[in-house]
């Protein structure tokens, strides 16, 4: 598969390092991650982005989902991005205005809002 | 005027095959490198959404995609032999309880979404034997002589 996925914890964050071609062939391998992390009562979430090198709407919708289940336990999800060509995606589709979208995985940590 | 036509079964891993054979046929008709991306995107939301059709309504056929460089223009055509019919919604599989079938129309608008959001010139088209995604960007092939 054309996707790497690393988790760590950061005090009661866990951040999930995402890393190649997030499509609709990967994108369930993400969305699995997810689920799995929710089931274990990791409910603040922060995705790292910036090894992504592609992302698409299934990628979209896989981080939709992971929003929704972490929301359901009064948790968050947020994103780590710096790149352009992945943020338009966000924006054509309204996304940014739904997700805490960070520079860096310590500001995303650090982040209480 | 030349083309590049490619068929694929309608299996997700190959949506990334169609996206590498867009971006080199679009670089090589001289697509500008900075519109790549797009181009990569909006192929690849027009094949998933036509592997989807496939797969949801049992369509055996391949995807089809046709790259088409022409004078100032390069274009793209994403074919699926999906069947839309009235009272049946493109994507809707009888055995998809409602919150999947919600979800999977609403990934296939947001696909669309992201496509018309992203290409100025696009045309959606759908039929009782198909629909098309018709796609175009201009370009400036480079000349031959260094």
């Amino acid at each position: 598969m054309d996707l790497s996925l690393s988790t760590r914890t950061v005090g009661d964050r866990t951040v999930v390092e995402v890393g190649g071609e997030i499509d609709v062939y990967t994108a369930p391998k993400l969305r699995e991650q997810l689920v799995e992390l929710v089931n274990d009562g990791s409910y603040h979430l922060v995705v790292d982005m910036e090894g992504v090198d592609f992302l698409d709407s299934t990628g979209l919708g896989v981080l939709v989902g992971g929003l929704k289940r972490v929301r359901a336990h009064e948790g968050s999800l947020r994103l780590v991005c710096n790149q352009e060509r992945i943020l338009k995606i966000f924006r054509i589709t309204g996304l940014t205005k739904v997700f805490p979208i960070h520079t860096s995985v310590e500001d995303a940590v650090a982040a209480t809002d | 005027m030349a083309t590049v036509e490619l068929r694929f079964s309608a299996l997700p891993e190959h949506v990334r095959t169609a996206r590498l054979v867009a971006a080199a046929v679009a670089r090589r008709a001289g697509v500008d490198e900075a519109v790549l991306d797009e181009v990569r995107l909006a192929v690849g939301e027009a094949c998933t959404r036509a592997v989807g059709l496939h797969l949801s309504n049992g369509v055996d056929a391949p995807v089809r995609v046709a790259l088409t460089e022409e004078e100032k223009k390069f274009s793209i055509e994403v074919g699926d032999e999906s069947p839309t019919s009235a009272g049946h919604t493109p994507g809707s599989h009888p055995d998809v309880d409602d919150e999947g079938a919600a979800e999977a129309e609403s990934e296939d608008e947001m696909g669309l979404a992201v496509i018309s959001g992203l290409v100025d010139d696009v045309e959606v088209t759908t039929s009782e034997t198909g629909g098309v995604i018709r796609m175009s960007w201009p370009a400036s092939p480079q000349s031959l002589v260094p």
